[in-house]
């Protein structure tokens, strides 16, 4: 005990060799190894999917086996969202909130260590099915029932423990986020002088803890149904396998916005920065969001249109989805005011958060299409929905944390990247994203179905281009790899304020900032 | 807000990555022993005790550690508010577990088994098994037990003749009694009366160890006498899913408590200030929450 109490008051450098990493319980350590995990499962899903599309190359099968497309199709899925973007959220919460209200770190420092550590573990498990007798997990990554129950390979079984321990991940990360926003802003720091990355995340954790329970009671049944014998799936006993699919969007719908929302934030933060001008209705902007999450709840069915729902349910839907276009709505125009008659400059971040507005506003259009319950009978699940969902992932989700590494990347690291570099990454980030997807929403439109290895021979031209756009996109994610690595090696050193006239806590510390900020709270006016 | 006390901080820690690595343990004897059921592999059945002994000691040092850490004066009134918050959300993620099943019951009772029975706009799903006539509790199957048992009795209200004998009614007797006698333990800590403190609190863990005694013989009667099981068609899958897991949840605050009981006699933890017993506080609020879900099972489980 007595070294308890002796080892609390002096504040000290991190610790030498790999057990800084392993038993870290610093907020700006754990926040990096979120990052560059969730880089290397960006790298790992990035690969899968460039299976997908050199068999997409051309018609006809011609790389690889049927069963194994299925595989990589699932994990290619599975990863992104619960390996590459949420962790990389999670890794930007970890080193952003408590510099942005003034905390010394998060409010529970242990759990924030477990909640990254189950990841590496929970992505072995998942990965290593790859290796099992049957294959990985084949039934694309919203595993709807009876595929992924009585037709699954029996890696199904690691699988869902796998998404029993992320989620677990998930929730103590969420909690963690949301403790340390309620309890340990500094003082002065009203719920509305918020930053809005900070808002964004409150919002965001909420959702999380909300739902991953959610998605845990479905893989728990998907488990008692495939071992012990229950029906929940099974019209034979009484269930229905349509049941699978509403506890499951239940929880996926807000999943999808807990993977944006945080990309709300950042966009907010750069485009006001290089707008040189304060953000545009800052009030509006956290309403909006408040209004996203609550929506997020009433919406799920909209996934499920063609599965035969009475007719109340698919108008309920529908309205309610089109709805979201509201706040939404509110956000973009917030943006572009911000930018009216600003002074704009083009670095790195700027462009990523500018194409981040644009495209995903593409996305969200193509959204709304889908929400019209008559016309996505016509659209469901063919290459057009994979358009849309890819438009709000990548050039959303994924850009926006681009730009948020390229934005805060100096303060963390203390040296500026290289802005040529930048650029070039962003422009051919910019095309590649583009070419892969802007032709899919037309051959989704012509018919080609989703999930499928082969097709007709109609759809052969938009195909081999959205392959070799799919190539030059993942071919310029390793040069932002270089880059990354070539900043925190060395480089311009950068000044505590990074940007010219960059408002937030943040910016009032070193680059890099020492090990321990804010020990001491700052007051805020 | 006058006065700024130090947030704690605690050094670089052992204890989360060998969780992490138990939950990894765990998950791999679990998935390997489920899918190994009727083959004979022994091996998992020993990863997953294994597993389980890791995190159990993994937990157990670390409760030891904050605790030591409160007893050594290191948190302060800010971080006890986290554990506050924290354990509030934790709660929260709870109520939204057994949502998820909840849920799953009230799709069921309300759209699928009577679909299946032909009624109303999806009612063209009585073509699959048109003998099939809907009525909860679900005994019959729509396949007429052909993959499913067809159990004889339902854990159902049984009348008011036959309610003194009827299990799951003193079963809300003992576990709502059991709200009572903690919130009892909660106002003597309160008022520094530690033996009656004790007492209560004794009394809430006996309560705890006999609701799961009834619940056992529950089990035993559904499936010795009443042919109900796991495998009786949604009725048995969410019946036991749902008695199930708030089984699970019981015990595990009646662990809670007994933990919190043990502190208290022999270590003479737990003081009556304000953030001196968040510990005790924490597992109470988890007794309220079980007990809340429960009030929902008897409800919408056993009487409607």
């Amino acid at each position: 005990m007595s070294a308890v109490v002796e080892s609390h008051d002096h504040h000290h450098g991190p610790a030498k060799g790999i057990s800084r990493w392993l038993f870290t319980t610093n907020h700006k350590d754990i926040g990096t190894l979120y990052l560059w995990f969730s880089f290397a499962m960006f790298l790992i899903g990035g690969a899968m999917a460039m299976v997908i599309r050199a068999e997409l190359f051309q018609p006809g099968m011609q790389i690889v086996e049927p069963e194994f497309y299925n595989q990589m199709l699932t994990l290619h899925g599975l990863i992104m969202v619960f390996g590459a973007v949420m962790p990389a959220f999670v890794g930007l919460a970890n080193w952003l909130v408590p510099m942005m209200v003034g905390a010394p770190d998060m409010a529970l420092p242990r759990m924030n260590n477990l909640s990254f550590w189950i990841l590496p573990f929970a992505f072995g498990v998942m990965l290593s099915s790859l290796f099992m007798e049957g294959g990985a997990p084949n039934f694309g990554w919203t595993f709807y029932a009876p595929l992924s129950t009585t037709y699954a390979p029996p890696s199904v079984t690691f699988f869902i423990f796998s998404v029993h321990i992320l989620g677990a991940s998930s929730i103590m990360g969420a909690i963690n986020v949301i403790v340390t926003i309620m309890n340990m802003r500094a003082p002065g720091m009203t719920l509305m002088k918020m930053p809005l990355f900070v808002w964004s995340w409150l919002i965001t954790a909420y959702l999380l803890i909300a739902v991953m329970p959610v998605l845990a009671g479905a893989v728990t049944m998907m488990l008692m149904d495939i071992h012990f014998g229950t029906s929940f799936f099974n019209a034979a006993g009484g269930g229905d396998p349509v049941l699978f699919q509403h506890i499951f969007w239940f929880f996926g719908h807000p999943e999808v916005y807990i993977m944006i929302l945080p990309a709300f934030g950042i966009a907010s933060h750069i485009i006001s920065t290089f707008s040189r001008k304060k953000l545009f209705g800052y009030t509006s902007m956290v309403w909006a969001m408040v209004s996203i999450a609550i929506l997020s709840f009433v919406v799920w069915a909209h996934h499920m249109f063609t599965v035969g729902m009475p007719l109340a349910a698919e108008l309920f839907f529908m309205w309610a989805t089109m709805l979201i276009a509201v706040p939404t709505g509110v956000k973009v125009f917030n943006w572009v005011a911000t930018m009216f008659r600003g002074s704009i400059t083009y670095e790195t971040p700027m462009l990523f958060a500018i194409c981040f507005v644009v495209l995903f506003t593409i996305g969200g259009f193509s959204g709304l299409m889908l929400a019209i319950t008559p016309a996505d009978f016509q659209y469901h699940d063919t290459y057009f929905v994979v358009a849309h969902f890819h438009y709000v992932l990548v050039p959303g989700s994924v850009f926006s944390i681009m730009a948020a590494v390229y934005y805060w990347l100096p303060k963390w690291c203390g040296n500026m990247y290289d802005e040529r570099l930048g650029r070039l990454h962003f422009w051919l980030s910019f095309i590649g994203v583009n070419v892969t997807f802007f032709p899919q929403h037309f051959i989704g439109l012509a018919g080609m179905p989703r999930r499928i290895p082969d097709y007709a021979l109609q759809f052969a031209d938009w195909n081999m281009i959205s392959t070799a756009g799919a190539f030059l996109f993942g071919a310029s994610q390793i040069l932002f790899l270089f880059i990354v690595v070539k900043t925190v090696m060395g480089g311009k050193k950068a000044t505590p304020e990074v940007w010219e006239g960059a408002q937030g806590l943040e910016w009032t510390v070193d680059s890099p900032p020492p090990y321990h900020t804010f020990s001491t709270p700052p007051l805020v006016k | 807000m006058s006065g700024y006390e130090k947030y704690y901080v605690p050094d670089q820690s052992k204890l989360p990555i060998y969780a992490a690595f138990s939950m990894f343990v765990l998950i791999m004897g679990a998935a390997g022993t489920i899918n190994a059921v009727g083959t004979g592999d022994s091996i998992s059945k020993y990863v997953l005790y294994f597993g389980l002994a890791l995190m159990g000691g993994t937990l157990f040092f670390w409760f030891k550690q904050v605790v030591q850490e409160h007893l050594a004066g290191l948190d302060s009134t800010q971080l006890n508010q986290s554990f506050v918050y924290g354990m509030a959300w934790f709660i929260f993620s709870e109520v939204m577990f057994f949502a998820a099943f909840f849920g799953a019951l009230f799709y069921v009772r309300t759209f699928s088994v009577p679909w299946l029975g032909g009624e109303g706009e999806k009612g063209l799903a009585n073509m699959l098994w048109q003998d099939f006539s809907p009525t909860w509790p679900l005994l019959t199957t729509p396949d007429q037990g052909s993959m499913y048992n067809i159990p004889n009795k339902s854990m159902s209200f049984p009348g008011w003749d036959k309610m003194l004998l009827w299990l799951p009614l003193w079963n809300t007797i003992v576990l709502l009694s059991s709200s009572v006698t903690v919130h009892m333990a909660h106002i003597n800590l309160k008022a520094n009366k530690k033996k009656k403190f004790n007492i209560w609190l004794g009394i809430t863990v006996a309560l705890a160890i006999f609701f799961v005694g009834l619940q056992a013989l529950e089990y035993y009667e559904a499936y010795a006498h009443y042919g109900l099981t796991l495998n009786s068609g949604i009725y048995g899958s969410t019946f036991f899913m749902l008695t199930g897991f708030h089984g699970f949840h019981v015990m595990l605050g009646g662990f809670m408590l007994a933990v919190m009981l043990t502190r208290s006699v022999f270590y003479n933890h737990f003081k009556p200030g304000h953030h001196e017993h968040f510990g005790f506080e924490a597992a109470s609020w988890y007794w309220h929450f079980v007990d809340v879900v429960w009030v929902m099972l008897f409800l919408f489980v056993y009487i409607l």
